[in-house]
């Protein structure tokens, strides 16, 4: 539990920074541009130099992870999906996976129930909240980029009339605002509630989660409740992004809070377990064609290694193997 | 993405400029209330009318208003929508559901 603690009293800390940086020392070009500018150049380095070390890292064995019949011989089914022996199948199953992550429908839970029997059954809680949190982050992300656009790309007022299609409140509350929290609520608390995850759980693990939701909570609460100068805030992002930026003006203290959990999250995103978005087209056990029966997999790394073969050692050994009576096979 | 689209769109750069009424100074709330929480005001004013019956404002500063966007905002001062309120809308891209019942009088066929 102290690793629970750890992670909500960092984020805590990145709440009260710039609250007092802003509030009390109104430090707005720093916090608004500054760090920011600092931020974002972490992220795109970390990320680029992550992507880098992975493509360079070599994949010398033929090591995908399946649960299907690879195709062999024509009279036995071939399952392409679960065991993809051609670059559709590959890309068929991949998609699957990044877009509604299969092999979490696949998650099983052990349990001990009614004295000490173990129970297998399964659990797709994990997956059902994962795909709440990030399909709800990619739409929240593509509504942001009115902020950043001008004239607003086409797309997003659809999106955003389709989000707030129940005109709760005005303005109009977002579904996805509120199914990113139930998805993120859920990932914290299966942290904190099952025992086996309390044990697993690393600060780490707690910090991105509980960052995020202060990222999410700031942006919500500064669109119903705390109101900021939106339009000035856009200002500030148009002028970040074409590298001109203005010095900021009274935008709102929520606005300078979200901003500055979001540039601590860019900036951490490369050194963490985040890294997993870009990670999960790097694994081989998922990007590999599943064709070894068709194709020989040779370790490139195999060096040729001095053998001693049998008609060698008979050579070697043929009078003594005959005066022990022992048969040979050439005479 | 953000970036590229900035650099194709130099032009268009730059804080909508708002058409203010001739002749009228100060707005109902300070101008730094009315940016940030405008939405909040005129909703207020819908619910007090429609449900309360109540159709006086006192603002912040003890000035009394009638409580009417038709009658009050549009009428009185921003006359032109195109040149006040859809600018900034338009920029943030919002459409507020406002003109769905009200009309803008001078805008003949809107």
């Amino acid at each position: 539990m102290n690793r629970m603690w750890i992670a909500l009293i960092a984020v805590l800390a990145l709440i009260i920074i710039p609250w007092v940086g802003v509030g009390a020392a109104g430090l707005t070009l720093l916090f608004g541009v500054g760090i920011p500018y600092i931020a974002c150049l972490i992220f795109f380095v970390g990320f680029i130099y992550r992507i880098v070390s992975w493509a360079q890292s070599p994949v010398p064995f033929h090591i995908p992870t399946i649960c299907g019949q690879q195709k062999s011989l024509p009279w036995i089914k071939a399952n392409n999906r679960e065991s993809p022996h051609s670059y559709w199948g590959l890309f068929a199953r991949m998609a699957l996976e990044v877009l509604f992550f299969r092999s979490l429908l696949r998650n099983d839970r052990a349990e001990l129930k009614q004295r000490q029997r173990l129970i297998y059954s399964s659990n797709r809680f994990l997956w059902a909240g994962g795909l709440l949190f990030h399909w709800s982050l990619i739409i929240v992300l593509f509504r942001h980029l009115r902020f950043f656009t001008e004239p607003v790309l086409p797309g997003i007022a659809f999106v955003q009339n389709l989000d707030a299609l129940f005109h709760v409140g005005l303005p109009a509350l977002y579904i996805t605002d509120v199914a990113i929290i139930v998805g993120l609520s859920y990932l914290f608390l299966r942290r904190v509630i099952y025992p086996q995850m309390r044990l697993i759980s690393l600060p780490s693990d707690y910090f991105v989660l509980l960052l995020i939701i202060a990222v999410v909570l700031s942006g919500v609460l500064m669109r119903h409740f705390f109101k900021i100068d939106a339009e000035k805030a856009k200002e500030l992002a148009l002028s970040i992004a074409s590298f001109r930026p203005v010095i900021p003006t009274a935008i709102g203290l929520p606005f300078y809070i979200h901003l500055f959990l979001v540039s601590i999250l860019a900036a951490y995103l490369p050194f963490s377990k985040l890294m997993h978005a870009p990670g999960v087209f790097f694994s081989p056990t998922r990007n590999l064609k599943n064709d070894s029966r068709a194709r020989r997999h040779i370790n490139p790394w195999s060096y040729p290694v001095k053998v001693h073969t049998y008609e060698e050692y008979e050579d070697e050994f043929r009078e003594a193997m005959k005066e022990a009576g022992l048969p040979v096979e050439k005479e | 993405m953000p970036i590229w689209y900035g650099w194709l769109n130099r032009s268009a750069e730059g804080a909508p400029k708002l058409e203010l009424p001739p002749g009228e100074k100060e707005c109902v709330e300070s101008t730094q209330y009315m940016r940030t929480s405008h939405v909040d005001l005129l909703n207020n004013w819908k619910e007090t009318v429609v449900r309360d019956g109540k159709r006086t404002y006192v603002s912040s500063t003890g000035k009394e208003y009638t409580m009417s966007l038709t009658n009050t905002c549009i009428t009185q001062c921003h006359s032109n929508k195109a040149k006040f309120c859809d600018r900034c809308h338009d920029y943030m891209n919002v459409q507020p559901w406002c003109w769905d019942c009200h009309n803008f009088p001078k805008e003949a066929g809107k």
